[in-house]
């Protein structure tokens, strides 16, 4: 990435005409916009996420209004997805649904970043006993069946101060950051063994490069490329977890708009309103595959060689 | 090879205490009691029941009791099923996620292999284009929203199967579809690759040049050596399927572990809860040793130290 050496002014006149100056970055925008299933992914993501924070311009409709004189209305101009069982209008309660959805995406891979990066990180530079002890955490964190440590964990912090915050969705973001950022950690920590072992970080340590330094300015970002294909496969899987929390009952309360919880209540009328699980149904699966198509995009944008 | 299996057990050991340790630790944590109804018991009751069931005892004594037991099979009583034991409880459910999970592995199997194969042979093909576009849509489609999706085209619009419930042919095809879907992608995705992977080493155009017929080739030498690596991935994916889906469960109503499990946790039945982790816990690890000492038989390039 900026680890090379920038050439004299002179040199640099000639280079540009020849070639304009890329970064690693630049050139992966470049590939990741030719990519046709990545930019539908972005642009379906985009439009949920624009959905989401401006939900309240969008629609007229509360989430939560009950109006039990229009209960289970089918699709129209008045009512765009019509109604549920307490006349809740299914339009907005998809869109403030997204919110939930998103705002699992992002903040249960923040706080995976936030343990899991500087854990591996530590583990993979300093190696030793401190690698080898995280190792051990890893393989026994595998040893557990993840979703079930996920619901006992939510069981758990439900009796903190988090249970209430935000509805029970800092429970969610807690309970699956905490199991999920060992994958992380572990790929942090693989990324950083093996480039340890590259000439560019000889180099740096033979020019007399400590440690802290060393692992900052070359061993993270050069590390940065898998990290982020990483983080964007696990919005899809915490928003999938979500979900699946919700639908069980045992996710985000109510009446905070899940599209989990939205399957739970439209399942018992499916028969005569298909329309309440319809809408979520298909919410989650095109989030989802936007999801994989960017993140497959910028696997391939990132690290052209892992290319079939 | 032996000293391998030997190592692999003690470590087994080791993580399964370990689980069952946190798992005990999280189950005491977690707010109100399994004597919580929507009418307070009264306290003397409350007494009564848990020194009949060893919970007035401390913390740890409680934990190696539980483990003692555990060790001889016996997982400890449910606290809501009164009248049966865990050990009991997870044997009825378990043969049920066996059996769904087998059916949907043998879909994914008989889906996702010659899928992947088809389009590696015919490269570039409509068959090749169907399968990538397959294997894109199904890996990221989660198995509950292709249940409900299954349930809307199958059960409500065409009334061909029964939403729920378990026993015949018809109940299982669902939700056997809906776990399918996706080892059926992976599973077509990891083949597709690894043979175009081996299609390009060297032995094969050995193979070709000493005038051996395509079929022969294919056969003998590509197929064989492609199907390693999905075999690798056919262990974990049969491991998750046989212990059960406890979403894809739940909305089939299927009453399998994964159910179980649900249905425990929203009751806080501690021993319920307990047994199925570690059972699930057990499970995965005999299954994974079991694939990991298969892959020695099957490709000779692999040795353990």
């Amino acid at each position: 990435m900026t680890d090379t050496q920038q050439p004299n002014p002179s040199e640099m006149a000639e280079v540009t005409q020849a070639r304009p100056h890329r970064t690693l970055l630049n050139d992966a925008w470049i590939r990741l916009r030719r990519n046709r299933l990545a930019v539908a992914g972005a642009i379906i993501i985009l439009i949920f996420a624009l959905g989401a924070i401006f939900a309240p311009l969008i629609t007229k409709y509360n989430f939560a209004k009950q109006d039990l004189d229009s209960i289970f209305l089918q699709p129209s101009g008045v009512h765009w997805l019509g109604t549920d069982e307490l006349g809740r209008d299914v339009f907005a309660r998809m869109l403030y649904g997204a919110r939930t959805s998103l705002a699992v995406g992002i903040f249960t891979q923040l706080i995976v970043l936030l343990i899991g990066l500087p854990i591996g990180a530590f583990a993979g530079s300093k190696g030793g006993r401190v690698d080898n002890l995280l190792m051990r955490f890893v393989d026994i964190m595998y040893g557990f069946p993840d979703i079930l440590l996920i619901i006992l964990l939510s069981a758990v912090l439900r009796g903190t101060v988090f249970g209430n915050m935000g509805g029970g969705i800092f429970v969610i973001f807690l309970a699956i950051g905490l199991v999920a950022w060992v994958n992380v950690s572990r790929l942090v920590r693989g990324q950083i063994l093996s480039l340890k072992q590259r000439d560019f970080v000889t180099a740096a340590r033979a020019m007399g490069g400590k440690g802290t330094y060393i692992t900052m300015r070359h061993l993270l970002p050069n590390s940065l490329g898998p990290i982020i294909v990483s983080i964007t496969f696990g919005v899809p899987r915490a928003i999938f977890t979500e979900a699946a929390l919700s639908y069980i009952g045992i996710g985000v309360k109510p009446p905070t708009p899940s599209w989990g919880a939205m399957i739970h209540d439209g399942y018992n009328v499916m028969f005569t309103a298909p329309h309440l699980v319809i809408v979520p149904a298909v919410a989650i699966a095109l989030i989802m595959l936007a999801f994989t198509f960017l993140g497959d995009g910028l696997r391939d944008a990132l690290d052209p060689r892992s290319r079939r | 090879m032996g000293k391998y299996v030997i190592r692999r057990l003690l470590w087994m050991v080791l993580v399964l205490f370990v689980v069952a340790f946190v798992t005990f630790c999280l189950m005491h944590l977690v707010p109100g009691g399994p004597w919580d109804r929507d009418k307070a018991l009264p306290q003397t009751v409350v007494d009564n029941l848990n020194r009949k069931y060893g919970l007035d005892q401390p913390f740890l004594i409680q934990f190696k009791n539980y483990i003692f037991n555990a060790v001889r099979g016996d997982l400890g009583v449910s606290y809501i099923y009164q009248d049966r034991s865990v050990t009991s409880i997870i044997m009825g459910g378990f043969p049920v996620s066996a059996t769904l999970g087998l059916v949907a592995f043998l879909i994914a199997i008989l889906v996702g292999v010659p899928l992947g194969i088809a389009a590696a042979i015919k490269q570039n093909s409509f068959v090749d284009y169907f399968a990538v576009i397959f294997a894109t849509i199904f890996a990221s489609m989660p198995n509950f929203v292709l249940g409900i999706l299954l349930m809307i085209i199958f059960s409500v619009t065409l009334h061909w199967f029964p939403t729920s419930g378990w026993g015949s042919i018809r109940q299982i095809i669902m939700p056997a579809f809906a776990l399918a879907a996706l080892p059926a992608a992976y599973m077509a995705r990891i083949s597709r690759a690894s043979m175009l992977d081996v299609t390009r080493q060297d032995y094969i155009r050995t193979a070709r040049a000493k005038g051996l017929t395509e079929r022969v080739v294919l056969v003998r030498h590509i197929l064989r050596n492609a199907m390693i690596p999905v075999i690798t991935i056919a262990g974990p994916e049969l491991a998750g399927l046989v212990t059960g889906s406890f979403i894809v469960e739940s909305l089939f109503s299927v009453p399998g572990i994964g159910r179980l499990f649900v249905q425990s946790v929203s009751q806080r039945d501690y021993g319920l809860i307990m047994g199925t982790v570690l059972f699930y816990a057990f499970a995965i690890a005999i299954i994974n040793l079991v694939v990991d000492i298969l892959y020695g038989m099957i490709d000779p390039r692999i040795r353990y130290d």
